[in-house]
């Protein structure tokens, strides 16, 4: 048995794939918290601003949606290497698993901004006429009725953007952010260890079948429909 | 009371004015039950939203209790819409939020209402609404008319002078909607509030309104008491509605007006006269003979009245009429 295991998996050094996971999961842990901080006010603000909306501001829009849709259509492996100068300002360093998160955030914070707004949008009008009936000013609209409305859709938006984030984190192994990503393509790609890739491969497919199945509960918690 | 003055609503599209609302002059009094109906798009829909200025006017002034509100600011305007009650269609409560918590809602965005207070407005009113052992359910776990008073019971809760009501009961199925509309009745005697409706069903209005007005392509064409409106409409727009709500064929009837002989005479009835047993004697002082050709007797609110379609042969006609104007019947000669 362990004959066996020496000669499919002899290259596989358990402590260090241990500490990549952990790396990953703080690169994917901050960068969503982060993602979250800065894309749900710019989503909040981005449908605030629409067409035919609480305050439809066509130029502002335009701005911030040219913004977002920029750091959307840069492939990610480019802004990773863009976002390096920036990065450096920021914290001192573009390596390592702080010098990762910035370039994940954003490439994250303007995803979610758009599906916040889509689950804003959403939301029945209805509603918010009712609200603004009883007197709600546009923060009370916000906080009291918009927000906890699209909550369920927003969950799943924090899913979905965290699972994008998992393969960002695991990308920023190219300009050697750590993580199972820089493991994998250290030793998996660049030294042949096709067992080590197997490995951090299926450790990424377990993180992302966890956090689908722990966001789908939390939807599911919070649907009052 | 809530008065219309030269009250317009235009909107922009691709740069012209598409007119909504026509310069309506209007008064709505204290207390009363004001019905608005129309056909989708006639624009009531756009005058019952100029009340509390969900739809801001482009023209005219509307004064509520002497208060011009189109010159309110914005923060004047919040604090005057907490007076107004409003229940729609759909109901648009939050889904997310309980049934109690959809109640309470308004008192809090007020933000001048103490926790317990809260409680005890909240409790009285699911109470006063039938709805007390479902206070800590969903919405989304109650039926359209359980629904629809929970949305009475959040719209009375700031104990609005004004309650408006957007197709209230067009969702619903009939015995809710009669239901519902009890309800609302019911509140505007024991609470004294305004309260506008608007619907495209003219029974709606009969069952419920003092006055009614009726809408056309953005414009007020008719308006005035239910029994004057409902008995004896003047308006094309008004007699589709009343022949609608009555189930009547307007060819059918046509045909069957074409095959009577003698004179058509169309005998309203209205209160105590509905239950006189007048027809025999008039017919035995006056010596004609009639059929009847259609008839009806229901309420208007809460006054009884009786329609019938007549054609008479042979007697003394004048005689007859005579006896019938004598005895409070409205006489319309058809034929």
């Amino acid at each position: 048995m362990e004959a066996l295991m020496e000669t499919l998996m002899g290259n596989v050094d358990w402590a260090e794939i241990g500490w990549a996971s952990w790396d990953t999961l703080v690169m994917v842990g901050m960068s969503l918290l982060f993602s979250v901080l800065i894309g749900l006010p710019i989503g909040v603000l981005l449908f605030l601003f629409g067409k035919r909306q609480l305050l439809e501001q066509p130029v502002a829009y335009a701005i911030l949606s040219f913004v977002v849709n920029v750091l959307r259509s840069v492939p990610f492996i480019i802004l990773l290497i863009v976002m390096i100068p920036f990065t450096v300002l920021l914290i001192g360093t573009s390596l390592g698993v702080a010098g990762a998160i910035p370039p994940v955030v954003a490439g994250g914070a303007p995803f979610f901004a758009r599906l916040v707004e889509t689950s804003l949008r959403e939301v029945d009008r209805g509603i918010i006429e009712a609200t603004q009936a009883m007197g709600a000013n546009v923060r009370q609209i916000i906080f009291g009725a918009l927000l906890p409305e699209a909550l369920p859709g927003i969950i799943a938006g924090i899913t979905v953007t965290a699972i994008t984030l998992v393969s960002y984190a695991a990308m920023s192994g190219v300009i050697g952010g750590g993580g199972l990503g820089d493991l994998a393509i250290r030793f998996g790609y660049q030294r042949f260890q096709t067992d080590v890739m197997v490995i951090t491969v299926a450790l990424l497919v377990i993180f992302v079948q966890l956090l689908q199945m722990a966001g789908d509960r939390l939807v599911l918690y919070f649907s009052r429909k | 009371m809530i008065v219309f003055d030269q009250v317009q609503k235009s909107y922009q599209v691709a740069g012209r004015a598409i007119p909504a609302l026509h310069p309506t002059n209007m008064t709505i009094e204290t207390g009363e039950v004001f019905g608005i109906v129309g056909h989708s798009g006639a624009g009531k829909s756009t005058l019952v939203r100029l009340i509390n200025l969900l739809e801001p006017a482009t023209g005219g002034r509307i004064l509520i209790d002497d208060e011009d509100i189109t010159r309110y600011s914005a923060a004047e305007l919040r604090a005057f819409r907490r007076k107004v009650g409003m229940i729609f269609q759909h109901f648009n409560l939050l889904s997310s939020k309980t049934v109690a918590d959809n109640v309470a809602f308004p008192m809090k965005l007020a933000g001048i209402y103490s926790k317990a207070e809260i409680r005890s407005r909240v409790e009285e009113l699911l109470a006063r609404v039938s709805l007390s052992e479902h206070a800590n359910k969903y919405p989304s776990q109650l039926s359209g008319g359980q629904k629809q008073r929970v949305g009475i019971a959040r719209a009375l809760a700031c104990r609005p002078t004004i309650l408006l009501c957007d197709e209230a009961t067009s969702a619903l199925d009939p015995q809710t909607t009669q239901s519902v509309l009890k309800l609302l009745g019911d509140i505007n005697k024991e609470l004294g509030l305004t309260v506008v409706l608007i619907t495209h069903e003219m029974d709606v209005v009969r069952r419920v309104c003092d006055r009614v007005a009726v809408m056309d392509a953005g414009r007020v064409v008719e308006m005035g008491p239910v029994s004057e409106v409902f008995l004896h409409p003047q308006h094309p727009t008004t007699r589709d509605f009343v022949f609608e709500s009555e189930n009547i064929d307007r060819n059918e009837l046509q045909e069957d007006l074409q095959k009577a002989e003698g004179r058509i005479l169309r005998l309203t009835f209205k209160g105590e006269s509905t239950y006189k047993p007048l027809l025999g004697s008039v017919a035995r002082e006056s010596g004609v003979d009639f059929s009847i050709l259609s008839g009806r007797i229901d309420h208007i609110k809460d006054t009884p009245y009786g329609q019938l379609t007549l054609s008479l042969v042979g007697g003394d006609l004048e005689v007859a009429m005579q006896a019938l104007e004598a005895a409070d019947v409205h006489v319309e000669v058809v034929r």
